[in-house]
């Protein structure tokens, strides 16, 4: 504890007769050091937590590459629209009638609970997560050294954009937003994303066949 | 059994140096602690949870609730040139004492031409005042051009600083430039598309997208 002003710190009998000499020449510091270590806790607390949090996401070069990739790959598409409402599809595009005799695209609404997305994408991107999974047991009993054994895992799985034999392809998240969707939307979806460990994933425009198949759900 | 001398003296402690550790660190996060001006926008940013921070050196792009964007560089110096160079862009000369004040301030969202209204301004004013966003659209791309310049002028300040530590024998360590967005959580997409569109259009295909640490753990 800091130390209390008695006021006969000072004064050691010889001079008893002096009274303004008998006074301390200590300065109690206690409500300075309050002072201090109150500013010290302020600073420190609002240096740590003024630094803003961000997500990085790359965009394509050129979105005509995915459009491609799309077709070949283990893709599911996401379609934003007003009132935080959310569709999916799997897999490529097929307008009903189509050359290739493929059943014609149905959608599926989804919402951004525990049980939504979530789930889904985690379901979706099982060989992912147990790859890295099966890195993380590797590294727990040292057999890898490399600590980035998350990258390793999903860059694999993207590398795999072809499937090879038995190896399914990496799954591929496309986004795509109409001109109402709101911008916590995308970012909670891309969060969702990044949570799943899904390596392959780009905000792409939406096709008017598309735009035309929420219409008819949403009312 | 001999007894335990228990101390006499007083038992209060010297907290000098305590007192001084104190003080050093009050004055060293001080220092360190950048003060936040004023932003001309509130926005109000989606949660995520990314624990990424925020890079030092950033243009930093930000868009609000109508959908208004607003521009900023976070190294005065280079705020100061790309000011510059864009009055000589778009035929303005600035006041030392304009260019002065534009070196203290943090995002904005007006035109060139209504730029040095908004600098006269004062910091209340710049609260009340409804900006009307940097213009993005393909006729008058104002943006676009804020960015480029920003990126070169912070690049050649980045260059004279290297050439200067190496002129010096000293080592020189860059910090790259980032992009980051800041966009309302309630914001329509399309305006953020279109200010993600002029950062691609300027060959940026990397950037940030500021969140809050999201709290909870519902998603292990």
């Amino acid at each position: 504890m800091a130390e209390v002003n008695t006021g006969d710190g000072g004064g050691h009998g010889k001079h008893d007769k002096k009274r303004a000499k008998k006074s301390s020449t200590r300065i109690d510091m206690t409500p300075m050091v309050d002072l201090a270590f109150l500013l010290l806790t302020f600073f420190v607390l609002t240096s740590t937590f003024s630094k803003s949090k961000v997500m990085e996401i790359p965009f394509p070069k050129d979105p005509k590459d995915l459009k491609v990739q799309q077709k070949v790959n283990n893709a599911i598409t996401f379609l934003l629209t007003k009132d935080n409402k959310i569709f999916y599809y799997n897999g490529a595009f097929y307008l009903p009638g189509n050359k290739e005799g493929k059943p014609e695209t149905t959608i599926t609404e989804k919402d951004f609970s525990a049980k939504g997305i979530h789930e889904l994408l985690l379901d979706r991107n099982k060989p992912t997560i147990d790859a890295i999974k099966k890195l993380e047991e590797q590294y727990k009993n040292k057999t890898i050294v490399a600590d980035t054994f998350k990258v390793r895992a999903l860059r694999e799985q993207g590398r795999k954009a072809v499937p090879e034999k038995g190896i399914p392809a990496a799954l591929t998240v496309l986004i795509k937003t109409d001109d109402q969707a709101v911008y916590k939307n995308v970012v909670d979806l891309i969060d969702e994303v990044k949570v799943c460990n899904i390596g392959i994933y780009a905000i792409v425009d939406m096709m008017p066949s598309e735009k035309k198949l929420i219409d008819e759900k949403v009312k | 059994m001999p007894k335990i001398k228990l101390p006499k003296g007083n038992p209060s402690l010297d907290m000098t140096p305590m007192v001084d550790l104190a003080f050093l660190l009050v004055t060293f996060f001080m220092l360190t602690a950048s003060v936040r001006m004023t932003e001309p926008v509130i926005v109000d940013t989606p949660d995520s949870h990314s624990d990424k921070l925020l890079p030092e050196n950033v243009i930093l792009l930000s868009v609000d609730k109508r959908g208004k964007a607003f521009f900023n560089i976070s190294n005065a110096e280079v705020r100061v040139k790309t000011l510059e160079r864009m009055g000589k862009e778009y035929n303005m000369t600035f006041t030392p004492a304009e260019i002065k004040a534009f070196g203290k301030m943090t995002s904005f969202g007006v035109p060139m031409k209504q730029l040095k209204q908004f600098i006269a301004m004062s910091e209340k004013e710049k609260e009340k005042f409804n900006s009307p966003g940097v213009p993005l659209d393909s006729l008058d791309n104002q943006l676009s051009n804020w960015i480029r310049y920003g990126h070169i002028q912070e690049r050649t300040l980045a260059k004279q600083a290297q050439d200067k530590a190496k002129s010096l024998g000293r080592e020189f360590k860059d910090t790259p430039l980032r992009f980051a967005i800041k966009a309302d959580a309630q914001a329509n997409f399309l305006n953020v598309r279109d200010v993600i569109k002029v950062l691609t259009d300027n060959d940026i295909y990397v950037f940030n997208l500021i969140t809050n640490l999201e709290k909870g753990d519902d998603v292990k």
